[in-house]
């Protein structure tokens, strides 16, 4: 029983991280149909925001919850800047997108070792990140806590913007159909770069969050873009909920294979396990006909 | 259009998984150099002899690489100074190995056939070890691999001044038992060759002197979900934990152990792969956590303090001195003895003068065996400092002899899993 509440709340957390890094994702890919294997250096890019702002307010308590806006802006930015050089001019050719993201992963790697050392740099905790609280006898870290309500936080802005401000309606039109949209007054190539800068904004968020998690360094990225890859296409591509799904799916599966496995192993099982639904479902999780979003 | 993408994905992760196969297959592949005649072109007339450094420059492995760089260059020049190597100076070719392990077998066999290095001083990965191991015998030089690895290894054309397990890992649990008198134990590293090795060793040690392994748990290099483990720690209450994960995902690791509430007095961590640089980047309190090198920065022996001061003269006074670095630096001086000792820069003669060949390093006094080409050298256990410096704790008080194949542990059974 304590093995069940105990790897539920590990892998819930696991999921949260991967929810948080697959958001942007399913914004990108999932709308917008752009592979984006740069995704995990817009990742890396919130991270080290947060160690910068740590260097400027040396308070983490402070620090690290201003970081998150930075960081959104950052990773934004800079994916705004990815869309007007590269992707803009490639829409429609997903392989060449992939090759030059790819390409472009590996440049923001190689810059960010230059910038900041091999070596992975110190984020320090807050104080109020500091211990646990019991739920139903599991210690539960309130690190993981904040991951997790940041990923919800996240998960429900996105999820208003698109259905009820003007923005995300204008989104879902162009996604939905982009010359009817663009007929209707709406200008797609703004959308376009909008979309893409508010997905990219949302890999900054899951940066400054996973430096409680994992080591801030160059390759960071590495670690969660297969990962978040696979939960937007297992969730059914265009759909948010499915992303929820599969991403806490993905989490908790993993997290009671390494349990009974080890580490390793529940990798590729956890990856294999992937590969056969797709077999028998490759739409995902949830079937989109129409491209909505809910 | 969803099942396109969802073939793109997996061609991507396809592409993705392959190369992380390749990369982990490129240890196994060795280029044996195509020379048949070793020949040797080492030219000893003039009044200086070249000598090689293979250390990655370049890649992931180049931060700690270079470290080892700088120390060897530091000595060659602390040994030019001092008149050279049987009164010829050394001449150094710096190579760079790349973090590939089939570069280091390339410029390996560059240095001894066009460079005609008389030996090469570098290495640090046991991949690129094993993939410039057929270089050296094929053409028959010398390497002088200067980090701590899993053992079970003893090659005519190479010596080992890092530790091998029977002076870190096997110290590092006799400690345990006697000193803390610990009655069980958790298991937690990397998924690759050092880690494995190491925990079968100490899984054989623990069924001799009836300490209970608890857990073993490993995540691969570049995965830091450790939260799982560190679930079953909580579960177990291990007396301690033996970390044998390396690299970055330490700090992952020890993020899921802090976030939990775990710290160095309710259940203690012994690393074998945290020094002192890489402690100053977790962002976790490490004070009272344990490690087992056999040298730190602080260490206090004859040679160490002189040792310490020239290299922040010439590097910088931020910069740390490191047991990989304090072995690399000692080979050179070790070196310098053989030839001397054997009169002629001949890798013949060299060889056969090794043994029992003596240096007082900055770590202590080592000295080298002549049938396993390790050096003997004292095992000494740390402690984290608030600063994030490490201070001596225990020591095994003289150097231990090298074993690499546990052959005086009548224990240790290699077939047994």
């Amino acid at each position: 029983m304590d093995v069940l509440i105990s790897q539920s709340f590990t892998g819930a957390s696991y999921g949260a991280a991967l929810l948080l890094v697959a958001l942007g994702l399913a914004l990108t890919f999932g709308q917008m149909g752009v592979i984006n294997m740069a995704h995990g250096e817009f990742l890396m890019a919130g991270a080290y925001t947060a160690y910068l702002t740590q260097q400027v307010v040396t308070n983490a308590d402070i620090s690290l919850l201003l970081a998150i806006p930075i960081a959104f802006m950052v990773a934004g930015l800079l994916g705004l800047l990815l869309e007007f050089l590269v992707i803009s001019r490639m829409y429609h050719r997903p392989l060449d997108t992939l090759l030059v993201t790819f390409g472009v992963s590996l440049v923001l790697q190689q810059a960010a070792k230059d910038l900041f050392g091999a070596q992975a740099v110190a984020v320090e905790a807050p104080s109020w990140l500091d211990g646990q609280i019991p739920i139903l006898g599991y210690r539960y870290p309130l690190s993981q806590l904040f991951i997790l309500v940041l990923a919800l936080s996240c998960l429900f802005g996105v999820a208003a913007l698109l259905k009820y401000s003007s923005f995300g309606r204008q989104i879902r039109a162009t996604v939905q159909n982009r010359s009817l949209a663009e007929s209707a007054g709406v200008s797609t190539r703004r959308i376009d770069r909008l979309t893409f800068f508010l997905g990219s904004g949302l890999a900054g968020i899951a940066g400054v969050a996973v430096t409680r998690i994992t080591a801030t360094e160059s390759t960071m990225g590495s670690e969660y873009i297969v990962w978040a890859f696979l939960v937007v296409v297992a969730g059914g591509i265009g759909q948010i909920k499915g992303a929820v799904i599969a991403a806490f799916g993905l989490g908790i599966t993993r997290a009671f294979l390494t349990y009974y496995t080890d580490g390793s192993m529940a990798v590729v099982l956890t990856f294999l396990l992937v590969v056969v639904f797709l077999q028998l479902r490759p739409q995902g999780l949830f079937a989109v006909r129409t491209r909505s979003l809910a | 259009m969803n099942r396109r993408h969802a073939r793109l994905v997996a061609s991507t992760a396809a592409l993705a998984a392959s190369a992380l196969v390749l990369t982990a297959c490129g240890g196994s592949k060795s280029s044996d150099g195509d020379a048949t005649a070793a020949e040797s072109c080492v030219d000893t007339s003039g009044d200086s002899v070249k000598i090689g450094f293979l250390n990655s420059m370049s890649g992931p492995m180049s931060i700690s690489e270079r470290t080892v760089s700088d120390a060897l260059t530091l000595g060659v020049e602390q040994i030019n100074a001092a008149g050279g190597v049987l009164g010829k100076s050394l001449d150094l070719v710096q190579e760079d190995g790349a973090s590939e392990p089939t570069v280091f077998a390339e410029k390996a066999t560059k240095l001894i056939q066009s460079d005609c290095v008389a030996a090469v001083f570098g290495g640090w990965t046991s991949s690129s070890r094993v993939a410039m191991r057929p270089v050296f015998e094929s053409l028959n030089s010398i390497l002088f691999y200067p980090v701590q690895y899993e053992g079970l290894e003893a090659d005519r054309n190479i010596f080992y001044t890092g530790a091998t397990t029977n002076q870190q890992i096997i110290p590092a649990l006799d400690f345990l038992r006697e000193e803390k008198k610990i009655k069980s134990i958790f298991l937690a590293g990397s998924d690759y060759v050092f880690p494995r090795t190491a925990n079968k060793i100490i899984k054989q040690y623990a069924g001799e002197y009836g300490i209970e392994v608890v857990g073993e748990e490993y995540q691969p290099l570049d995965q830091g979900a450790w939260g799982t483990a560190v679930d079953k720690i909580v579960k177990t209450k291990p007396d301690v934990i033996f970390n044998t994960i390396n690299g970055d995902s330490n700090v992952a690791f020890l993020q899921a152990y802090d976030e939990k509430g775990l710290d160095a007095k309710s259940i203690p961590i012994v690393s074998v792969s945290i020094a002192e640089e890489e402690a100053a980047a977790i962002p976790v309190d490490l004070t009272g956590q344990m490690t087992s090198w056999n040298y730190y920065q602080t260490v206090d022996t004859p040679a160490n303090p002189a040792f310490v001061e020239a290299f922040k003269a010439k590097f910088g006074d931020d910069r740390p001195t490191s047991d990989p670095m304090e072995a690399a630096y000692t080979s050179l001086w070790l070196y310098k003895a053989m030839v001397e000792k054997a009169g002629t820069f001949d890798v013949d003669d060299v060889i056969a003068a090794a043994d029992g060949i003596t240096y007082e390093a900055p770590e202590g006094t080592v000295t080298v065996n002549g049938e396993n080409h390790h050096i003997a050298k004292t095992a000494l256990i740390g402690e984290v400092q608030q600063n994030k410096l490490i201070k001596t704790i225990w020591s095994s008080g003289e150097p231990i002899e090298p074993d690499p194949f546990l052959e005086t542990y009548d224990w240790w059974d290699p077939s047994k899993g």
